[in-house]
């Protein structure tokens, strides 16, 4: 509280430049508030009067579920419905009951009853999910005014507009806010915005001057307003309004607006009047609705349910008319009908009425065509799926507990086909913490600790000399296995690492400065004022750790903290700040003791992001007035005076080497100033402090400019963005996977290109094309000059002619927003496109929800979007995945998402082990299923033909009915739930292997056309060969010739061997649940009609006895099973092997090494490939590394091309 | 819990930390071309014999088969033969004489077949109450038997379509002028005789309406001994089909010649349908049928000739298996 009110006191104080001067009401009018779209009136402390129309506005109640208890049966019934098939089986369930049902009406309506329950019990478990968290959300409690100035808790649910709340530290708002008065005393207070635009730095907001009074409970009284200000609106950064207060009325604007999901810090308590709540509130008019995705896999499959619709279609209309073909022209002829005594159905008077009810039976007896069975299956399979996605045990988190979580099941095999990744940054890549990594001081490198990106450079390298040594040597390669050292494991040893220095912020190693050794160095006066900038240019507050003794930091950013830290460790300690000075404590000074020193703050040019640099105005002990300035280099070089460059070279150099080692740097110099000098300028400065107008602050600039030049260079920092564990190898092996990765943050462009730069999306050498607009009025202007910017650069690319050339593409939200217009969208998708990487910066939620949305419509392939705020929850909700980040405060972005996972490193192991699973799995699965219906369904059509197209089927109603639901589903369930292709650590060692999703070569329309093509032969080979084996011969020795029943339950264990056989075939991996699951088929079938033969025969009819006594003492049914087997299975057999010997794909080929146990034997082979299994990338880290190889390799060949004494080195390559 | 309990206890949730992390033991068989070419070669050697033993079984059948529907109709009703097969008052009687031209061995079988008779129709099929069929006309829900359910309000046994169309053509055989025996029992399944037929189940009302169809049924035997009733309510799956009429169990020698007495009394006329008689030996295998030979034989020539096409063309363009030099990152038209 006290540390607030300093706080509070300097931030009112003439340090702050730019962003403190308080816009006075006077300065601008109220505004003129009215017509439509500004008719909120709020009545502040006077709840009652919001309970009636027309103030009676939304209650602060907010639901994000999709039914209640009410609309859950016709909505979820309408959704179901809404899907083709199930229509389909809906049409047919209600005409069973009728005469014209070929099978009984049990048959068909239980199964639709299964899938449409299954289907609407997992709906209303999720929605009954979210139903929970928003009643958690709902159930919140905060404090607010009841009467008389007595503040008591209730529900956020039950807080209405005009009430007065009392917010305290680290608490959300429960509504979108008046702020009326803080802890502090001129009614600022500090927010963090994280959830709404993902931003982490803290915001100021303060309150009217006339309201400041308002800073107790009991002052609220008798207190009263009117608040009139615009409609609820989406739009997170304006607020027009006016409050009425006292017969004045004041303006309000954003600043004195607390937004819904946002949170206070730094500051004890507020109060504030509620403007607008629950989905009224600017948060909630964000939210876009949950869309209820699908996969790609599963709209494919919607367009192979209408082809095999119009088979059926077809094949009915041919059954019809042929039935009333020969209802008319032949069955007056067929007297054992009795044709003269038929009813409508089958009345030869009437072909066409009989015909048309014909048409009806032969579209449910076909009906097998379209596998009812196939959604239930797919239901199943991916429950069972996202089981295993849960249970991962190597996707679970320790630190936080959280597993990954598979939020819906729907997007299984999605996940195996994404193409562009989405992603946030704070939080998502970064833990937004800095690490002090290295410095460069009077022209001098320190700090040895290598960054990661040097150190997998390093280690490559070694291992590419060694190969040419050892290829040019000949000699046996025995030290290789040892020097084989993977890029992970350079990297874990590096986190290893990390673990042993503890101070946060701080992983500088160099023991030339490091205890006081600087004294030692030469330049000792650059070195000591380089510090003294890191520990007096900032805005931060110390704060005593009352436990440690030592002093933490409250900091803007991250970054000045690292820079405060370091200060600390090298022997600066920043320990307290008055109004008008930074108070240092030198542990190592000249006499050996540690010295306090008191610098006087004159004047303090804040850091804004188009000013890229911060300077301090201080007078030292001494009387001596200096000018201490950190900022970006580009910057800072400009501004060097003449005298000022004598470390600008080494300086240079090394800033380029941090670059490329992916840190982030600044720039540190300072100037001696005269006493007139100073004052001169200050009155400058204090006169356009001071001046009223739009102008002021240009006014500023022009001043704080003058003064910052003719500096002088002591140094840089290098600081290292603490990326999340593991995410710059997740990054690397997703883009070795061949996926795209875009950047989209609401943090500024620096941070934002820095965070790039550390997670290897951007590197040295790569060509940055940034798309800026430029300031003007006039809209089609800039909109002219970024076509004209995105154009140019297309150009660029399109000539450029070094194939390892990678462009990055930065864009900030200010032009995106110009480019996000229809008519731009295209021009800078193709760029986009074109770019390594693309990085979005100051992006709002939507502008996220709509960059993503154009990705994934322009380009038409799979996006997955990761964030962990709310505000990623738009961009979530409208990718084709959306994946959210669990194990953070909010849960906003996990609940919309449609996996979690508890890291961003576990995002690898989700894509590319059971994404490319689970996409093959379903893929495969859904191909056999249609093989196997149009191999069974066919035959049915075949029979037809033969029995005068009247509809009678050859299997026995329960066949039929156990077709789908026994005999065959099991061994599909157990392809789509335990096959792998290859296994999971294949698939992370082989990241090109993903590439099978997004290019979808196992559900192409070739590959569903061969599948269905296999179904057809197999149909006709069952159908017929039985046909004929049994058509009117004696089939056993007993002289009695097969039946209708004897036929078709041969012909139906044909079908039950083939098609369990040919899922055998399919399979490439077998533990024992597979063998369970496919020979259990063909033993329950046998047991089945066993079974089913000992029932009385007024139940089993024909079938009665029909396995012991006529089938199995019949050798011909039991060699024409294996004949049919056989030969139904045979083609494709041939075809995979040809396939496999002459065109393997990828994962044949692993398989084979795996199964030769070649990886064992030939380990070296084994890793060589493995290293080389990715996709050509421009991005990662893998791709930087190859890059600095590259330009290493250039030099050395230049280097021995002019010596000409070494034979030239030839690049590592095996054959 | 003693020892082996608890190390019992510890496998099994290994094994269910295996399952749930996918990773089970498993047999992951890859197609290499040694298993190809075994596997081709394999079912090679298992379908050629399979096939030819197969075939040397059904060549050893001997079968005459003789239509008869036309030549046993009387010239001058062959305009008309619809009516004269309906007529009551013309003898229905006809000869044949078969030749035997190969040795037959007993049980020489007898069968008749119809085609073009769609028995597999779905309004006949379902013609039928096997309730009734069992528990006689004390069951009444016959409904399913339509349009042959009722009779003068009186219910039918057996009812429906099937029953009601009963083939009534009947052979006698002689040969030397002696009368060749025909048994004619156990024709049907014994699971149809002994629990699907009624053993107290008499005809009843049968074949008394204005519409005959069939052939009639002696009420004073019960349907579990009416074989041919039995044999014919064994609908057939195609419309061209025999039937088991009976068994000859005298041996008939090459050049026998075997007189058939026979009245044509079914009418297959209406429709078109042939009538044949056929007398036929059996195999351990069952009738006449070359195809489940020859198939075997194709399938299994096929797959050796699969084996051997796979073979050269593997020794011509030879990829080693398992070389990673073919994995596509190494190939050269390989384009990330």
């Amino acid at each position: 509280m006290a540390r607030g009110r300093i706080r509070a006191r300097l931030r009112r104080g003439h340090l702050y430049t730019f962003s403190c001067l308080r816009p006075s009401a006077t300065e601008e009018g109220p505004h003129s508030i009215e017509g439509p779209g500004y008719s909120r009136i709020v009545h502040c402390n006077q709840p009652l009067m919001h309970k009636r129309r027309p103030l009676k506005y939304r209650s602060n109640y907010i639901s994000t579920t999709k039914y209640n208890f009410a609309t859950f049966l016709p909505k979820a019934l309408y959704e179901q419905f809404h899907r083709v098939a199930n229509l389909y089986f809906l049409g047919a369930a209600i005409v069973s009951v009728s005469p014209l049902s070929p099978f009984s009406a049990v048959s068909m309506i239980a199964p639709l009853a299964f899938v449409v329950g299954l289907s609407m019990a997992k709906e209303a478990l999720e929605d009954w999910r979210r139903f929970m968290q928003d009643m958690k959300v709902n159930t919140r409690k905060v404090k607010v005014h009841k009467e008389e100035g007595l503040f008591g808790n209730k529900q956020w649910q039950q807080v209405q507009v005009g009430d007065v709340v009392k917010v305290e530290k680290d608490q959300f708002f429960p509504a979108d806010l008046l702020l009326l008065s803080s802890s502090y005393e001129d009614g600022i207070c500090y927010v963090e915005t994280m959830n709404l635009d993902g931003e982490t730095n803290l915001k100021v907001k303060r309150a009217l001057e006339v309201t400041l009074p308002f800073d107790e409970d009991e002052a609220f009284k008798n207190f009263t307003g009117i608040i009139k200000c615009e409609d609820p609106n989406p739009n997170l950064y304006t607020f027009i309004g006016n409050f009425e207060y006292d017969h004045q009325v004041y303006a309000l604007d954003p600043s004195q607006i607390l937004l819904r999901d946002s949170k206070l810090r730094n500051t004890a308590f507020i109060y504030g009047i509620v403007i607008f709540t629950g989905h009224d509130s600017k948060v909630m008019q964000n939210a876009t609705k949950s869309p209820s995705k699908r996969s790609r896999i599963e709209r494919k499959m919607d367009y192979i349910i209408y082809v095999l619709f119009s088979v059926l279609l077809v094949i009915s209309l041919v059954s019809s008319v042929g039935f009333a073909v020969r209802t008319k022209f032949y069955m007056p002829d067929w007297w054992y009908l009795q044709p003269q005594n038929t009813d409508d159905y089958y009345n030869p008077k009437k072909p066409v009425v009989s015909g048309v009810a014909h048409l009806v039976t032969a579209l449910m007896l076909y009906g097998y065509l379209i596998p009812i069975s196939l959604y239930v299956s797919i239901e199943v399979v991916k429950v069972l799926q996202a089981s295993f996605i849960n249970q991962d045990i190597q996707m679970y988190d320790e630190e936080t507990g959280n597993p990954a979580q598979a939020r819906t099941s729907n997007l299984n095999e999605e996940l195996g086909q994404v193409d562009t990744i989405l992603s946030d940054k704070t939080g998502t890549l970064t833990c937004n913490q800095m690490d002090f990594l290295k410095c460069s001081i009077a022209g001098t490198a320190y700090g040895v600790r290598p960054s990661e990106v040097e150190l997998a450079a390093a280690q490559q390298m070694a291992i590419d000399l060694e190969d040419q040594d050892a290829e040019r040597s000949t000699l046996p390669r025995q030290k290789g296995k040892q020097q084989e050292i993977e890029l992970e494991t350079v990297v874990t040893s590096k986190d290893e690492k990390d673990l042993k220095s503890p101070i946060k912020g701080f992983s500088f190693e160099d023991s030339r400065i490091m205890k006081g050794n600087w004294w030692k160095e030469p330049n000792v006066d650059v070195i000591m004022l380089s510090f003294r900038i890191l520990a007096i240019c900032h805005t931060a507050v110390p704060e005593l750790n009352e436990e440690t003794g030592s002093y933490t930091y409250e900091a803007e950013s991250p970054d000045e903290g690292a820079f405060l830290v370091a200060a600390r460790e090298f022997g600066f300690e920043f320990f307290k700040r008055t109004q008008s000075s930074v108070f240092i404590r030198e542990r190592y000074s000249a006499s050996g003791q540690p010295i306090d020193r008191e610098f006087k703050l004159l004047n303090m040019l804040e850091f804004t992001s188009k000013r890229k640099r911060m300077t301090v105005i201080v007078r030292d002990e001494d009387g001596q007035i200096l000018l201490l300035c950190k900022g970006a280099d580009s910057i800072i070089f400009d501004r060097l005076s003449k005298n000022g460059r004598l470390y600008l070279e080494d300086t240079t150099r090394h800033l380029n080497e941090y670059g490329e080692a992916g840190l982030r740097t600044l720039a540190l110099a300072y100037r001696k100033l005269e006493e007139s000098e100073y004052s001169a300028w200050n009155n400058e400065f204090q006169k356009a402090k001071t001046s009223i107008g739009a102008d002021r602050e240009t006014m500023l600039e022009k001043v704080a400019e003058m003064m910052e030049r003719d500096l002088i260079l002591v140094g840089a920092t290098a600081v290292e963005d603490k990326l999340q564990k593991g995410v710059p190898q997740c990054i690397d092996k997703l883009a070795q996977a061949g996926l795209k990765i875009w950047v989209l943050t609401g943090d500024k462009m620096e941070t934002a290109i820095n965070i790039g730069y550390s997670c290897s999306l951007l590197r040295q050498g790569m060509k940055q094309i940034c798309i800026t607009a430029i300031s003007s009025d006039a809209k089609e202007v800039v909109k002219e000059n970024i076509l004209m910017q995105i154009t140019n650069a297309s150009q660029m690319i399109k000539l450029e002619k070094d194939p390892h050339a990678a462009f990055a593409l930065i864009i900030e939200g200010k032009t995106l927003a110009y480019v996000l217009e229809d008519d731009m969208k295209q021009q800078f998708l193709g760029l986009a496109v074109d770019c390594a990487s693309v990085i979005c910066c100051r992006v709002s939620p939507k502008q996220k929800a709509l960059v993503t949305r154009l990705v994934k419509e322009g380009t038409g392939k799979t996006t997955l979007a990761i964030g962990d705020g709310a505000n990623d929850v738009g961009m979530i909700q409208e990718a084709d995945i959306g994946v959210g980040i669990s194990g953070v405060e909010g849960m906003q972005a996990v609940m919309a998402s449609d996996f979690s996972v508890a890291q961003f490193r576990f995002l690898e192991r989700l894509l590319v082990v059971h994404g490319h699973w689970c996409y093959k799995r379903i893929a495969q699965m859904v191909c056999y299923f249609f093989y196997k219906n149009i191999a069974f369904g066919l035959t049915l059509f075949y029979f037809e033909a033969f029995t005068g197209f009247s509809g009678q089927s050859v299997y026995d109603d329960w066949y039929m009915l156990l077709f789908n639901v026994v005999l065959t589903s099991l061994p599909v369930i157990s392809l789509g739930v335990f096959e792998q292709d290859v296994s999971s650590e294949v698939c992370l060692q082989f990241p090109a292997l993903y590439q099978q999703g997004p290019r979808n070569l196992f559900f192409d329309w070739y590959r569903i056309l061969g599948w269905m093509g296999n179904g057809l032969y197999s149909s006709l080979i069952i159908f017929f060969l039985n046909i004929i084996i049994f058509y009117d011969q004696a089939f056993c020795a007993g002289g009695q010739t097969a039946d209708m029943a004897a036929l078709g339950t041969a012909m139906f264990t044909c079908i039950i061997w083939a098609l369990n056989c040919q899922i055998a075939l399919t399979m490439s991996h077998f533990t024992w649940i597979q063998h369970l699951l496919i020979w259990g088929s063909i033993v329950t079938w046998y047991l089945f009609l066993l079974v089913y033969g000992m029932v009385s025969p007024t139940i089993s009819g024909n079938a009665y006895q029909i396995l012991v006594e006529a089938l199995a003492p019949a050798p011909i049914y039991w060699s024409a099973t294996l004949l049919v087997t056989v030969a139904c299975n045979l083609p494709y057999m041939a075809h995979i092997s040809f396939q496999r010997c002459f065109h393997p794909l990828d994962h044949h080929i692993i398989q084979e090494i795996k199964y030769y146990r070649k990886d064992v034997e030939d380990d070296r082979m084994w890793c060589r490939e493995r290293s080389k299994a990715r996709q050509k990338t421009k991005i990662g880290f893998t791709a930087r590394v190859d890059a600095k190889i590259r330009q290493l390799r250039g030099k050395l060949q230049r280097k021995q091309t002019s010596l000409e004494t070494l034979s030239p080195i030839t690049p590592s390559q095996c054959s | 819990m003693t020892n082996t309990d608890r190390e019992r206890h510890r496998e099994r949730e290994t094994a269910f930390y295996l399952f749930t992390q996918q990773r089970l033991p498993a047999c992951k068989p890859v197609l290499t071309p040694a298993w190809v070419i075994t596997i081709f070669l394999f079912t090679g050697f298992i379908f050629i014999p399979v096939g030819l033993v197969t075939l040397r079984a059904s060549r050893s059948v001997v079968e005459i088969v003789e239509r008869y529907d036309t030549e046993c109709v009387p010239e001058p009703f062959r305009i008309d033969k619809v009516s004269y097969v309906q007529d009551d008052s013309i003898p229905k009687n006809c000869s044949l004489s078969l030749k035997v031209r190969k040795y037959m061995k007993a049980p020489i079988y007898i069968y008749y077949q119809l085609d073009n008779y769609y028995q597999n129709h779905r309004r006949y099929v379902k013609s039928r109450s096997d309730r009734q069929l069992l528990h006689g006309w004390k069951y009444h829900a016959t409904s399913s038997c339509q349009p042959v359910e009722f009779n003068n309000n009186q219910p039918i046994v057996p009812c429906g379509l099937i029953a009601w169309s009963l083939f009534n053509d009947t052979f006698t055989f002689i040969r030397e002028r002696a009368e060749l025996k025909v048994n004619r029992k156990n024709i049907a399944w014994k699971s149809d005789r002994d629990h699907k037929f009624g053993k107290t189940v008499y005809p009843f009302n049968f074949q008394n309406g204005t519409l005959i169809g069939g052939g009639k049924l002696n009420p004073r035997i019960p349907l579990s001994d009416q074989e041919d009733l039995i044999v014919w309510m064994r609908t057939s799956a195609l419309p061209s089909f025999r039937k088991l009429y009976g068994r000859i169990e005298e041996d008939l020698d090459a050049d026998d010649v075997v007189v058939v007495h026979l009245m044509n009394n079914y009418n297959t006329y209406g429709f078109g349908g042939k009538k044949k008689l056929v007398l036929s030996t059996s195999s351990w295998l069952g009738g006449k049928n070359d195809f489940l030979g020859l198939a075997c034989v194709f399938v299994g020539s096929s797959s050796v000739i699969l084996a051997i096409v796979f073979m050269l063309l593997h020794l011509k363009s030879r990829r080693p298996y398992g070389d990673p030099s073919y994995l596509p990152w190494n190939r050269k038209s390989f384009s990330g």
